[in-house]
């Protein structure tokens, strides 16, 4: 196990090695020569462009810059220089992905919390209206882009002013308590979490109710029935929870996705995560911070399906992992 | 939803082992006794007939194709004509029985005056009555070479209708729609051209020649597939200058698109190659002496057919998001081009979403049919191309 789990984080080294040289080619690329653009911004002092240049290698071929860029990634931790906020990137990175992942981790409670109910819901109802209500539900959720429903639900906090139109935090947030502010966070939360939790829910809702299908066909399920146990304790007891095991595992591969699909939520709803760094990065032309935020969110892509590999090998002993 | 690189899973493969007279896919259909006088094309247009859904899907994706072909005539002004007296006027209301309880077969509008500019407030004049006419003499447009001036519909002038309203520049939000949909609708199409083109050459040549050629492609794939959607689309745009003329904007929109969309689609293409390849009639091409790049384009990839035109339906969707979104984030299709992801851009605003909200409405119930319509229709298609199906009706 322990040699599977290594070898996984190995395998993991040079994609992103790889990801941070397609994102430095991206940013050669990119128009505009690029000391130029930091020269004539009068918010840069000389002096930090003369260290960005020594740090960074910036008159050097460009082989020598990635390899400066590199070095400075792996032991420092620096991802370089934002000019739009004078900042360090991982400075900015830090808080943006944080929350971003507040944002992803609770639109997965949303999509867990409604996939499994509902999902055991249609499958103890096979071929009723509520398992064929549940499946159009579906079919046409599936067509709702998260543009749309961010904007539909936009418009529903607009209109009723039940929910903020957005942001994190209202403006009396430091005066308020511990308390306060944990449901005035939750309060700014809820939208954008049920617009980006909404995003895998169907998918997940179908592979539910079709594991909680297969298991209730096996013969333990109806050694259990036979002794007479009533439908709720063989269904709760029994099944759903052999049937539930597969979406375990998936929870990695689902977070990685929620991080991306937190990217639109965020703008319509001004979350100042990740994603509206790097859209605001591209505007200002702030290059070291676009790449930076590209590199996190894929290094947390990798995590989710690092972290999804290993709890199958966990959760299934029939995968052999070495 | 967003994702354009969204791959369904690959359909059951025949056998490896297989008999000497087994030719794929298309083989195992006529296998099935009953029908094996019908071509395979039949056989797929008599599975897919029997879906209502997937008809309905198709059909719906014909009028709307149709609609933006004919977007110039059936759009009752231009997309970029401001109304300076009409800023965010609502939906004209259609009536069929005016004031003096006449009939309109075509129905009318009232005309509305402004009582509160700075609401955008306006009022109907009740007591006369606006006929709708057909083939209305309005702005000149050139239509499959022709210079024409006819509209499908409109009122005579000075009046004006907006059966979806106007925006916050007083232009028609309807023929904008219509307009829109050229770009919208067609980025799919194109995006999915090329990027099945890469995917279905790259997956065959990765699967079929294995060895360096395929480590190559699938790390690149893999490296690919590890950078989050949204912000792969950010990076890549950030290669093109931010203020392009807008026909170089849908092609970048197309390239970067097609950029992402290829490595799924090559992976699963691989995954098939390798077990068609070990069937014993590509054994015999190759010992007939055919070139590889033959042996892939003629033998192998028509094999895979099926499940590309399954998968590529699938995928439109995803393309057309992907221009939504980049345009409702403001680096897609600039003003005052209109593509259905700039207007809803328009609609981001709090008092745009409350005070006018046909702004979001609009766009949003296009997007929504469009995709439901492919959706429908690559369900459909999903179903009438299973080999399965065909072979004892049974589906997992």
């Amino acid at each position: 196990m322990r040699t599977f789990i290594l070898r996984r984080v190995l395998q993991a080294i040079p994609l992103l090695v790889g990801i941070s040289a397609l994102t430095f080619l991206l940013l050669q690329l990119a128009p505009g020569d690029f000391l130029n653009t930091m020269a004539e911004n009068p918010g840069i002092s000389v002096e930090s462009i003369e260290a960005m240049r020594t740090r960074f290698g910036l008159d050097r071929p460009w082989y020598v810059q990635y390899g400066l860029y590199l070095k400075n990634l792996v032991f420092h931790l620096d991802f370089g220089q934002s000019f739009s906020r004078h900042q360090p990137v991982f400075a900015v990175l830090r808080e943006g992905l944080l929350n971003t992942l507040l944002l992803a981790v609770s639109a997965a409670v949303v999509t867990w919390g409604l996939a499994v109910p509902l999902g055991v819901w249609a499958a103890v109802r096979q071929y009723s209206w509520v398992d064929k209500g549940l499946s159009l539900l579906a079919f046409l959720w599936l067509s709702i882009p998260e543009v749309l429903s961010g904007l539909l639900l936009l418009f529903f906090a607009a209109k009723t002013g039940l929910f903020p139109v957005g942001g994190m935090r209202s403006l009396g947030w430091d005066s308020l308590d511990p308390l306060g502010k944990a449901l005035d966070l939750l309060h700014h939360l809820a939208l954008p979490a049920l617009v980006v939790g909404m995003i895998p829910l169907a998918g997940r809702m179908r592979q539910m109710r079709a594991n909680l299908l297969d298991v209730l066909r096996l013969d333990y399920v109806t050694t259990a029935r036979a002794k007479g146990l009533d439908e709720r304790t063989v269904v709760f007891k029994h099944a759903v929870r052999n049937a539930i095991n597969p979406l375990i595992t998936l929870f990695g591969f689902t977070l990685g996705a929620l991080v991306s699909g937190s990217f639109v939520a965020e703008i319509i709803f001004s979350w100042p995560g990740l994603g509206r760094i790097t859209l605001d990065a591209l505007l200002t032309q702030d290059q070291y911070l676009v790449m930076g935020s590209v590199l996190m969110a894929s290094v947390v892509l990798v995590a989710g399906n690092l972290v999804a590999d290993i709890l199958l090998a966990v959760a299934d002993p029939r995968i052999a992992y070495d | 939803m967003t994702d354009v690189r969204a791959v369904p899973a690959p359909p059951a493969l025949p056998p490896t082992v297989t008999t000497p007279t087994d030719t794929g896919p298309a083989s195992l259909e006529t296998a099935g006794g009953a029908t094996a006088t019908q071509t395979p094309w039949g056989l797929f247009w008599r599975q897919f007939r029997k879906s209502p859904v997937a008809v309905a899907g198709g059909a719906l994706l014909i009028v709307l194709y149709g609609l933006a072909l004919l977007a110039p005539f059936i759009a009752p002004y231009s997309q970029e004509e401001m109304d300076r007296e009409r800023y965010n006027h609502p939906p004209h209301r259609l009536r069929w029985i005016d004031a003096s309880g006449r009939f309109h077969p075509l129905s009318f509008v009232h005309s509305t005056t402004l009582v509160d500019l700075s609401r955008s407030r306006f009022v109907e004049d009740r007591s006369r009555a606006i006929p709708l006419r057909l083939f209305v003499r309005g702005a000149p447009y050139t239509l499959f070479g022709l210079r024409l001036d006819r509209h499908l519909f409109g009122v005579d002038a000075p009046h004006r209708v907006y059966l979806l309203g106007t925006d916050p520049s007083g232009r028609d939000v309807l023929s904008r729609l219509l307009f829109g949909s050229q770009i919208s609708l067609t980025v799919g199409l194109v995006g999915i051209a090329i990027s099945f083109t890469l995917g279905l050459l790259l997956g065959g040549l990765s699967g079929y020649l294995g060895g360096w050629a395929d480590a190559v492609i699938m790390r690149s794939t893999e490296l690919l597939l590890s950078i989050p959607g949204l912000y792969l689309l950010i990076a890549l745009r950030g290669i093109f200058p931010a203020d392009l003329p807008s026909q170089q904007v849908y092609l970048s929109i197309v390239v970067i698109l097609a950029f992402i969309g290829w490595a799924g689609l090559a992976r699963v293409i691989r995954g098939m190659v390798l077990s068609i390849r070990r069937q014993e009639y590509i054994t015999a091409a190759e010992a007939l002496g055919m070139s590889r790049t033959r042996i892939i384009v003629r033998h192998i990839l028509p094999n895979t057919l099926s499940f590309v035109i399954v998968a590529a339906t699938i995928a439109v969707p995803g393309y057309i998001l992907g221009e939504v979104v980049l345009s409702f984030l403001g680096l897609g299709v600039q003003e005052p081009a209109a593509s259905w992801g700039n207007m809803l851009s328009q609609a981001r605003s709090q008092r745009v979403l409350t005070s006018f909200p046909w702004m979001l409405f609009a766009p949003g119930t296009a997007i929504f049919v469009t995709v439901l319509a492919f959706n429908f229709l690559g369900d459909g298609l999903r179903d009438a191309l299973d080999p399965r199906k065909v072979l004892g009706g049974k589906t997992g």
